[in-house]
Protein backbone atom coordinates (compact mmCIF):
# COMPACT_ATOMS: atom_id res chain seq x y z
CA UNK A 1 0.00 0.00 0.00
CA UNK A 2 3.30 2.46 0.47
CA UNK A 3 4.62 0.75 -2.95
CA UNK A 4 1.26 1.95 -4.67
CA UNK A 5 1.73 5.74 -4.19
CA UNK A 6 5.81 4.88 -4.51
CA UNK A 7 5.17 3.25 -8.09
CA UNK A 8 2.44 5.86 -9.44
CA UNK A 9 5.13 8.45 -8.61
CA UNK A 10 7.95 6.72 -10.46
CA UNK A 11 5.26 5.87 -13.44
CA UNK A 12 4.04 9.10 -14.24
CA UNK A 13 7.79 10.49 -14.17
CA UNK A 14 9.11 7.48 -16.25
CA UNK A 15 6.59 8.32 -18.44
CA UNK A 16 6.48 12.20 -18.46
CA UNK A 17 10.72 11.53 -19.65
CA UNK A 18 9.22 9.91 -23.12
CA UNK A 19 8.62 6.66 -22.03
CA UNK A 20 6.19 5.39 -24.39
CA UNK A 21 2.85 4.55 -22.27
CA UNK A 22 2.87 0.64 -22.02
CA UNK A 23 6.12 -0.09 -21.19
CA UNK A 24 5.74 0.31 -17.15
CA UNK A 25 3.16 -1.80 -16.05
CA UNK A 26 2.25 -2.65 -12.12
CA UNK A 27 -0.50 -4.90 -10.72
CA UNK A 28 -1.48 -6.35 -7.30
CA UNK A 29 -0.72 -10.32 -7.53
CA UNK A 30 -0.64 -13.02 -4.17
CA UNK A 31 1.42 -15.73 -4.47
CA UNK A 32 -1.95 -18.07 -4.45
CA UNK A 33 -2.77 -16.34 -7.80
CA UNK A 34 -0.92 -18.69 -10.28
CA UNK A 35 -3.27 -18.10 -13.18
CA UNK A 36 -3.69 -14.10 -12.68
CA UNK A 37 -0.24 -14.01 -12.70
CA UNK A 38 0.24 -16.42 -15.46
CA UNK A 39 -2.41 -13.47 -17.12
CA UNK A 40 -0.90 -10.78 -15.99
CA UNK A 41 2.92 -11.65 -16.96
CA UNK A 42 1.58 -12.96 -20.79
CA UNK A 43 -0.49 -9.40 -21.55
CA UNK A 44 2.61 -7.86 -20.17
CA UNK A 45 4.97 -9.55 -22.39
CA UNK A 46 2.37 -8.87 -25.08
CA UNK A 47 2.03 -5.05 -24.53
CA UNK A 48 5.62 -4.40 -24.55
CA UNK A 49 6.96 -6.53 -27.46
CA UNK A 50 4.07 -4.80 -29.64
CA UNK A 51 5.80 -1.82 -28.71
CA UNK A 52 9.42 -3.06 -30.02
CA UNK A 53 12.69 -2.81 -29.01
CA UNK A 54 13.98 0.46 -26.92
CA UNK A 55 16.52 1.11 -28.30
CA UNK A 56 17.00 4.92 -27.20
CA UNK A 57 17.62 3.10 -24.06
CA UNK A 58 20.37 0.91 -25.30
CA UNK A 59 24.05 1.65 -24.64
CA UNK A 60 25.63 2.20 -27.50
CA UNK A 61 28.85 -0.62 -28.01
CA UNK A 62 32.01 0.04 -26.54
CA UNK A 63 33.81 -0.64 -29.89
CA UNK A 64 31.64 2.52 -31.02
CA UNK A 65 32.13 4.62 -27.41
CA UNK A 66 35.82 4.37 -28.15
CA UNK A 67 35.41 6.28 -31.61
CA UNK B 1 16.86 47.60 4.47
CA UNK B 2 19.24 44.91 3.79
CA UNK B 3 21.56 46.74 5.94
CA UNK B 4 19.39 46.52 8.94
CA UNK B 5 18.63 42.96 7.80
CA UNK B 6 22.59 42.24 8.55
CA UNK B 7 22.81 44.05 11.33
CA UNK B 8 20.36 42.32 13.07
CA UNK B 9 21.57 38.96 11.64
CA UNK B 10 25.26 39.68 13.01
CA UNK B 11 23.73 40.98 16.17
CA UNK B 12 21.41 37.97 16.83
CA UNK B 13 23.65 35.67 15.97
CA UNK B 14 26.49 37.11 18.29
CA UNK B 15 24.49 36.88 21.02
CA UNK B 16 23.29 33.53 20.31
CA UNK B 17 26.89 32.42 20.42
CA UNK B 18 28.10 34.73 23.36
CA UNK B 19 25.03 33.71 25.61
CA UNK B 20 26.12 29.90 24.73
CA UNK B 21 23.40 29.06 23.41
CA UNK B 22 24.08 27.69 19.93
CA UNK B 23 27.78 26.19 19.23
CA UNK B 24 27.89 27.41 15.50
CA UNK B 25 25.58 29.95 12.86
CA UNK B 26 24.83 28.68 9.61
CA UNK B 27 24.62 31.66 7.33
CA UNK B 28 26.48 33.14 4.69
CA UNK B 29 29.65 35.30 4.09
CA UNK B 30 30.62 37.69 0.99
CA UNK B 31 32.58 36.15 -1.55
CA UNK B 32 35.71 37.14 -3.56
CA UNK B 33 33.72 38.50 -6.66
CA UNK B 34 30.21 40.14 -6.47
CA UNK B 35 26.94 37.76 -6.79
CA UNK B 36 29.35 34.93 -5.32
CA UNK B 37 28.41 34.86 -1.39
CA UNK B 38 29.13 31.66 -0.06
CA UNK B 39 28.04 29.60 2.87
CA UNK B 40 29.96 30.45 6.31
CA UNK B 41 29.47 29.39 9.85
CA UNK B 42 30.15 31.26 12.41
CA UNK B 43 31.67 29.43 15.48
CA UNK B 44 32.69 32.71 17.93
CA UNK B 45 30.96 35.93 18.62
CA UNK B 46 33.52 37.95 16.65
CA UNK B 47 33.18 35.60 13.51
CA UNK B 48 29.47 36.80 13.36
CA UNK B 49 31.10 40.04 11.99
CA UNK B 50 31.29 37.88 8.62
CA UNK B 51 27.83 37.15 8.13
CA UNK B 52 26.22 38.49 5.11
CA UNK B 53 23.54 38.85 3.25
CA UNK B 54 22.80 39.37 -0.17
CA UNK B 55 20.03 38.50 -3.42
CA UNK B 56 22.53 35.89 -4.36
CA UNK B 57 22.55 33.47 -1.30
CA UNK B 58 20.95 30.67 -3.16
CA UNK B 59 22.65 27.90 -1.32
CA UNK B 60 20.68 25.73 0.58
CA UNK B 61 21.97 26.10 3.89
CA UNK B 62 20.38 22.97 5.29
CA UNK B 63 22.41 21.15 3.29
CA UNK B 64 25.53 21.81 5.33
CA UNK B 65 23.96 21.17 8.66
CA UNK B 66 25.70 18.27 11.07
CA UNK B 67 23.19 15.21 11.17
CA UNK B 68 22.33 13.51 14.16
CA UNK B 69 20.26 14.95 17.18
CA UNK B 70 23.79 16.36 18.50
CA UNK B 71 24.65 20.02 19.22
CA UNK B 72 22.70 23.13 18.93
CA UNK B 73 22.97 25.46 16.03
CA UNK B 74 21.54 28.46 14.36
CA UNK B 75 20.53 28.34 10.88
CA UNK B 76 19.65 31.27 8.24
CA UNK B 77 16.62 30.33 6.67
CA UNK B 78 14.81 31.65 3.23
CA UNK B 79 10.92 30.19 3.33
CA UNK B 80 12.34 27.32 1.26
CA UNK B 81 14.78 26.44 3.28
CA UNK B 82 13.23 27.00 6.40
CA UNK B 83 10.49 24.09 4.82
CA UNK B 84 14.18 21.48 4.24
CA UNK B 85 14.49 22.08 7.91
CA UNK B 86 11.41 20.47 8.61
CA UNK B 87 11.45 17.63 5.98
CA UNK B 88 14.86 17.13 7.99
CA UNK B 89 12.43 17.11 11.01
CA UNK B 90 10.32 14.76 9.54
CA UNK B 91 13.07 12.56 8.40
CA UNK B 92 14.30 12.07 12.07
CA UNK B 93 17.58 13.76 10.52
CA UNK B 94 17.66 16.43 13.22
CA UNK B 95 15.61 17.93 16.51
CA UNK B 96 14.27 21.07 15.16
CA UNK B 97 12.16 22.22 18.41
CA UNK B 98 15.21 21.06 20.62
CA UNK B 99 18.25 22.10 18.42
CA UNK B 100 17.78 24.37 15.73
CA UNK B 101 17.17 28.22 16.28
CA UNK B 102 15.66 29.47 12.67
CA UNK B 103 17.34 32.96 11.93
CA UNK B 104 14.25 33.14 9.27
CA UNK B 105 14.97 36.00 6.88
CA UNK B 106 11.27 36.78 4.72
CA UNK B 107 12.57 36.44 0.85
CA UNK B 108 11.89 38.75 -1.36
CA UNK B 109 13.59 36.24 -4.55
CA UNK B 110 16.46 35.59 -5.59
CA UNK B 111 18.71 36.63 -8.59
CA UNK B 112 19.73 34.22 -11.04
CA UNK B 113 24.07 35.62 -12.12
CA UNK B 114 23.97 33.94 -15.46
CA UNK B 115 21.01 36.32 -16.58
CA UNK B 116 23.21 39.08 -15.41
CA UNK B 117 26.27 37.97 -16.79
CA UNK B 118 24.59 37.80 -20.21
CA UNK B 119 23.00 41.41 -19.75
CA UNK B 120 26.53 43.09 -19.58
CA UNK B 121 27.48 41.48 -23.01
CA UNK B 122 30.78 40.16 -22.45
CA UNK B 123 31.79 42.26 -20.16
CA UNK B 124 31.33 39.69 -17.10
CA UNK B 125 34.65 39.69 -15.91
CA UNK B 126 34.36 43.42 -14.95
CA UNK B 127 31.07 43.47 -12.37
CA UNK B 128 32.63 44.88 -9.97
CA UNK B 129 29.38 45.81 -7.95
CA UNK B 130 25.73 44.65 -8.52
CA UNK B 131 23.28 46.52 -6.00
CA UNK B 132 19.46 46.57 -5.60
CA UNK B 133 17.55 49.89 -5.87
CA UNK B 134 13.79 49.13 -5.47
CA UNK B 135 12.88 47.23 -9.01
CA UNK B 136 16.24 47.58 -10.78
CA UNK B 137 18.89 45.94 -10.25
CA UNK B 138 22.46 48.30 -10.77
CA UNK B 139 25.36 46.58 -12.25
CA UNK B 140 28.56 47.96 -12.33
CA UNK B 141 32.28 48.22 -13.46
CA UNK B 142 35.03 50.12 -14.70
CA UNK B 143 33.15 52.13 -17.71
CA UNK B 144 29.79 50.56 -17.36
CA UNK B 145 27.26 50.96 -15.58
CA UNK B 146 23.68 49.05 -16.36
CA UNK B 147 20.07 49.13 -14.93
CA UNK B 148 18.07 45.90 -15.16
CA UNK B 149 14.40 44.92 -14.35
CA UNK B 150 15.06 43.21 -11.09
CA UNK B 151 12.03 40.82 -12.45
CA UNK B 152 13.89 39.89 -15.40
CA UNK B 153 17.06 38.77 -13.82
CA UNK B 154 15.20 36.35 -10.60
CA UNK B 155 14.80 32.55 -10.49
CA UNK B 156 12.96 31.09 -11.64
CA UNK B 157 11.60 28.78 -8.97
CA UNK B 158 11.47 32.11 -6.74
CA UNK B 159 9.35 34.00 -9.64
CA UNK B 160 7.07 31.39 -8.97
CA UNK B 161 7.58 30.88 -5.27
CA UNK B 162 3.84 30.43 -3.23
CA UNK B 163 6.18 30.69 0.44
CA UNK B 164 8.96 33.18 0.29
CA UNK B 165 8.39 33.76 4.35
CA UNK B 166 9.74 31.24 6.28
CA UNK B 167 7.46 28.44 7.58
CA UNK B 168 9.42 28.06 11.03
CA UNK B 169 11.02 30.78 12.62
CA UNK B 170 12.82 31.39 15.90
CA UNK B 171 13.59 34.90 14.95
CA UNK B 172 12.26 36.72 12.46
CA UNK B 173 14.98 38.97 10.77
CA UNK B 174 12.77 41.32 8.68
CA UNK B 175 9.32 42.18 8.24
CA UNK B 176 7.30 39.06 6.39
CA UNK B 177 6.49 39.77 2.90
CA UNK B 178 3.45 39.24 0.93
CA UNK B 179 2.54 35.80 -0.34
CA UNK B 180 0.53 34.20 -2.60
CA UNK B 181 -0.16 30.54 -1.94
CA UNK B 182 -1.85 29.75 -4.95
CA UNK B 183 1.09 30.86 -7.60
CA UNK B 184 1.23 28.34 -10.41
CA UNK B 185 4.23 26.45 -10.38
CA UNK B 186 3.54 24.21 -12.96
CA UNK B 187 3.16 26.03 -16.23
CA UNK B 188 6.73 24.68 -17.86
CA UNK B 189 5.54 21.41 -16.51
CA UNK B 190 1.91 21.58 -18.57
CA UNK B 191 3.78 22.50 -21.49
CA UNK B 192 5.99 19.71 -21.16
CA UNK B 193 2.90 17.19 -20.70
CA UNK B 194 1.31 18.36 -23.63
CA UNK B 195 4.14 16.80 -25.66
CA UNK B 196 4.12 13.75 -27.54
CA UNK B 197 5.80 10.69 -25.83
CA UNK B 198 8.42 10.97 -28.86
CA UNK B 199 8.88 14.80 -28.27
CA UNK B 200 9.07 14.59 -24.55
CA UNK B 201 11.66 11.96 -25.02
CA UNK B 202 13.22 14.02 -27.22
CA UNK B 203 12.97 17.23 -25.17
CA UNK B 204 14.80 15.31 -21.90
CA UNK B 205 17.59 14.08 -24.48
CA UNK B 206 18.10 17.70 -25.20
CA UNK B 207 17.55 18.81 -21.81
CA UNK B 208 20.54 16.63 -20.60
CA UNK B 209 22.51 16.50 -23.26
CA UNK B 210 25.25 18.93 -21.74
CA UNK B 211 25.59 17.17 -18.24
CA UNK B 212 28.99 15.85 -17.58
CA UNK B 213 27.81 14.00 -14.34
CA UNK B 214 29.36 16.21 -11.83
CA UNK B 215 27.20 15.58 -9.09
CA UNK B 216 26.65 19.24 -8.37
CA UNK B 217 23.01 19.22 -8.41
CA UNK B 218 22.58 16.33 -6.60
CA UNK B 219 25.77 17.47 -3.67
CA UNK B 220 23.91 21.06 -3.35
CA UNK B 221 20.50 19.30 -2.50
CA UNK B 222 19.33 19.18 1.32
CA UNK B 223 17.64 16.17 0.32
CA UNK B 224 20.31 14.38 -0.62
CA UNK B 225 22.08 13.42 3.19
CA UNK B 226 22.35 9.38 2.21
CA UNK B 227 26.21 7.98 3.25
CA UNK B 228 25.92 5.98 0.29
CA UNK B 229 24.78 7.62 -3.14
CA UNK B 230 23.37 4.90 -5.54
CA UNK B 231 25.50 6.38 -7.69
CA UNK B 232 28.90 5.96 -6.26
CA UNK B 233 27.70 2.45 -5.16
CA UNK B 234 30.15 0.01 -7.33
CA UNK B 235 28.48 -3.57 -5.60
CA UNK B 236 26.13 -3.64 -7.20
CA UNK B 237 26.66 -1.07 -9.69
CA UNK B 238 23.50 1.19 -10.68
CA UNK B 239 24.36 3.05 -13.60
CA UNK B 240 27.28 3.73 -15.68
CA UNK B 241 30.09 6.11 -14.37
CA UNK B 242 30.42 8.10 -17.88
CA UNK B 243 28.18 10.51 -19.88
CA UNK B 244 26.64 7.65 -21.91
CA UNK B 245 22.80 9.44 -22.56
CA UNK B 246 20.76 6.10 -20.88
CA UNK B 247 23.11 6.16 -17.61
CA UNK B 248 22.80 10.44 -17.54
CA UNK B 249 18.79 10.22 -17.62
CA UNK B 250 18.90 7.22 -15.34
CA UNK B 251 20.41 9.25 -12.82
CA UNK B 252 18.47 12.04 -13.41
CA UNK B 253 15.13 10.21 -13.24
CA UNK B 254 16.55 8.57 -9.77
CA UNK B 255 18.25 11.94 -8.67
CA UNK B 256 14.53 13.81 -9.22
CA UNK B 257 12.76 10.73 -7.90
CA UNK B 258 14.49 10.33 -4.61
CA UNK B 259 13.09 13.66 -4.30
CA UNK B 260 9.59 13.18 -4.52
CA UNK B 261 6.97 14.28 -2.00
CA UNK B 262 10.40 15.98 -0.38
CA UNK B 263 11.39 18.90 -2.30
CA UNK B 264 10.40 22.35 -1.43
CA UNK B 265 11.73 24.15 -5.20
CA UNK B 266 14.38 25.63 -3.46
CA UNK B 267 16.46 25.42 -6.53
CA UNK B 268 19.91 24.48 -5.48
CA UNK B 269 20.56 22.01 -7.54
CA UNK B 270 20.09 24.62 -10.77
CA UNK B 271 21.91 27.11 -9.16
CA UNK B 272 24.83 24.55 -8.58
CA UNK B 273 25.07 22.83 -12.10
CA UNK B 274 27.85 24.54 -13.91
CA UNK B 275 26.30 24.11 -17.39
CA UNK B 276 22.88 25.85 -16.73
CA UNK B 277 20.30 22.25 -17.06
CA UNK B 278 17.08 23.41 -15.77
CA UNK B 279 16.26 20.02 -14.55
CA UNK B 280 13.67 21.25 -11.68
CA UNK B 281 11.35 20.33 -14.57
CA UNK B 282 11.64 16.70 -13.31
CA UNK B 283 11.40 17.74 -9.48
CA UNK B 284 8.44 20.19 -10.22
CA UNK B 285 6.44 17.26 -12.14
CA UNK B 286 6.92 15.23 -9.17
CA UNK B 287 5.59 17.89 -6.63
CA UNK B 288 2.64 18.62 -8.87
CA UNK B 289 1.82 14.55 -9.29
CA UNK B 290 2.09 14.55 -5.17
CA UNK B 291 -0.40 17.88 -4.93
CA UNK B 292 -2.92 16.54 -7.54
CA UNK B 293 -2.82 13.15 -5.77
CA UNK B 294 -2.55 14.30 -1.88
CA UNK B 295 -2.83 17.61 -1.47
CA UNK B 296 0.49 17.68 0.02
CA UNK B 297 3.20 20.32 -0.28
CA UNK B 298 6.70 19.41 1.36
CA UNK B 299 8.20 20.74 4.46
CA UNK B 300 4.99 23.27 5.18
CA UNK B 301 3.93 21.15 8.93
CA UNK B 302 6.35 19.72 10.82
CA UNK B 303 3.53 17.43 12.32
CA UNK B 304 2.13 15.90 9.00
CA UNK B 305 3.35 12.75 7.84
CA UNK B 306 4.96 12.78 4.45
CA UNK B 307 3.01 11.26 1.24
CA UNK B 308 5.48 8.72 0.39
CA UNK B 309 5.64 7.40 4.03
CA UNK B 310 1.81 6.92 4.59
CA UNK B 311 -1.15 5.50 2.54
CA UNK B 312 -4.72 5.43 2.20
CA UNK B 313 -7.02 2.57 0.91
CA UNK B 314 -8.45 4.80 -1.22
CA UNK B 315 -5.01 5.86 -3.11
CA UNK B 316 -5.53 6.12 -6.63
CA UNK B 317 -4.66 3.14 -8.54
CA UNK B 318 -5.89 3.75 -11.81
CA UNK B 319 -2.22 3.45 -13.20
CA UNK B 320 -1.90 -0.04 -12.26
CA UNK B 321 -4.19 -3.25 -14.10
CA UNK B 322 -7.11 -4.27 -12.70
Amino acid sequence: MFARRKFSAAKSLLEFMGLEPGRVHFSWCSSAEAERFATLAKKVVGEVAALGPADYMAKAPLDKVAQ
Amino acid sequence: MMEALIQKMRQTARDLLAQGQVEAVYGYTQGSAPMACRPFVARTPEETDRLWWDEFCVLNLVNFLPRGTEGRYAVVAKGCDSRNLVVRHQERQLDLKEQVTVLGVPCQGMLEPELIRKATEGREIDIREVRIEGDQVKVSGPGFELSLNKAEVTRETCLTCRHPNPVVESVLLAEKVPEDPDRDKDARVREVEALAPAERQDFFRRLFSTCVRCYACRNACPLCYCNLCFVDESKPQWLGKSIEEADTLTYHFLRAYHCAGRCTDCGACESACPVGIPMRILTRKLEKDIKEAYGYEAGLDIEVQPPLTVFRPDDPENFMHE
